[in-house]
């Protein structure tokens, strides 16, 4: 029982950096995640100007029949949204740790180039293992 | 002596005294210093050989202060001039006798294994808040000796790429290595290299120093 389907980040002028799939159906090649991290990007960007209320920073919980989307926006405009469950938890946390796992090993890398594919190995390992992690303490409640 | 009991506030770091013990500096402030410092570098250089060169340079300038800065804290003898006012000695004496203690409180290491320990412990633990993992004599060459460490606190955050092969960040270290040898009177070649490790998917990173011959001669003529 896999709660997570898959996880993209997209820079701030909507490219898309990384995306994970975690064994779902419906898996993407590299084309249509492109697309559809664009068209996230859109529409995350729209809804700031279409909500009736002031000072809204755009989509946070998108909720579908077959699956949730969660979205965090970082203060540079760089956002993290996975693909999950109805009705998975702590979504949000999850984010906030990827956040930092970004911060930690992609942005201290010098090897990284600022808004282009994110190619870290160190980021990938510790990546999983939040995932790991998080699945475990899904399992356990 | 002057600021003792009062904490006095600094506005310049240059006016700290340096006697000030160990200070600490925020991680990811050092990560993001050094990783330009790598990128800084890679603008400059054609390739990698030149790239690893320049960051053992970078490391050679730290490695010597720190051994000056190391060698100033470990003072061991604490002079006190009230001591010398009730005997009445002619000024040049005074002198000598004042330098001839100080050098005695803090003995410079002469010998190959004590330089060693000092790096393996001291350097390390001042620089990285840890002793490094361990210490070993090569066993093809009389003349290696390697530091090991499970991962260097300046790869931390660095993931090498494929295309960049077996280039090592560690080389900085060396570098600090190499200048803390040199600055002693034990001049060496030091590299950082991968190690792989069995069951381990990151691999250990191991400094190997090579001593120079003129070492080696003294070392064996001191028994």
């Amino acid at each position: 029982m896999a709660a997570i389907y898959s996880l993209f980040i997209i820079n701030k002028s909507g490219g898309l950096i990384f995306y994970k799939d975690y064994g779902s159906a419906g898996r993407m090649d590299t084309n249509d995640s492109l697309r559809v991290a664009s068209l996230w990007h859109s529409m995350h960007a729209i809804s700031q100007q279409l909500s009736p209320t002031f000072g809204c920073s755009g989509i946070e919980l998108l909720e579908a029949d077959t699956f949730d989307l969660h979205c965090f926006q970082s203060l540079t405009g760089t956002k993290f949204f996975v693909v999950c469950e109805p009705g998975t938890q702590h979504m949000e946390s999850l984010l906030k740790v990827i956040y930092e796992l970004y911060t930690d090993y992609v942005l201290k890398n010098p090897f990284y180039e600022m808004e282009m594919p994110i190619r870290c190995e160190l980021f990938d390992c510790n990546l999983s293992q939040a995932i790991q992690k998080d699945r475990v303490a899904l399992l356990g409640r | 002596m002057i600021g003792v009991g009062k904490i006095k506030q600094y506005t310049n770091v240059l006016e700290k005294p340096i006697n000030k013990g160990k200070q600490e500096v925020s991680l990811s402030a050092f990560a993001f210093l050094f990783s330009e410092l790598v990128q800084y570098n890679q603008t400059h250089v054609d390739n990698i050989a030149e790239l690893e060169r320049r960051l053992e340079d970078a490391g050679y300038a730290v490695g010597a202060r720190v051994l000056e800065l190391l060698c100033h804290r470990e003072k061991l003898c604490h002079i006190s001039w009230a001591g010398f006012e009730s005997l009445s000695f002619p000024s040049h004496v005074w002198i000598r006798l004042f330098v001839e203690t100080a050098i005695e409180g803090n003995r410079r290491e002469t010998r190959l294994l004590g330089i060693l320990s000092f790096v393996h412990s001291t350097v390390w633990k001042v620089l990285f808040g840890k002793v490094a993992d361990s210490l070993e004599k090569g066993t093809e060459h009389e003349d290696e000796y390697m530091i090991s460490e499970k991962e260097l606190l300046v790869n931390r955050f660095i993931s090498i790429p494929k295309d960049m092969g077996t280039f090592n960040c560690g080389a900085f270290v060396a570098g600090i290595v190499r200048g803390v040898l040199d600055s002693a009177g034990f001049p060496a070649v030091v590299t950082a290299h991968f190690v792989p490790v069995e069951g381990q998917q990151r691999p250990r990173t191991t400094i190997l120093i090579k001593f120079a011959e003129e070492v080696l001669q003294r070392e064996a003529r001191l028994g």
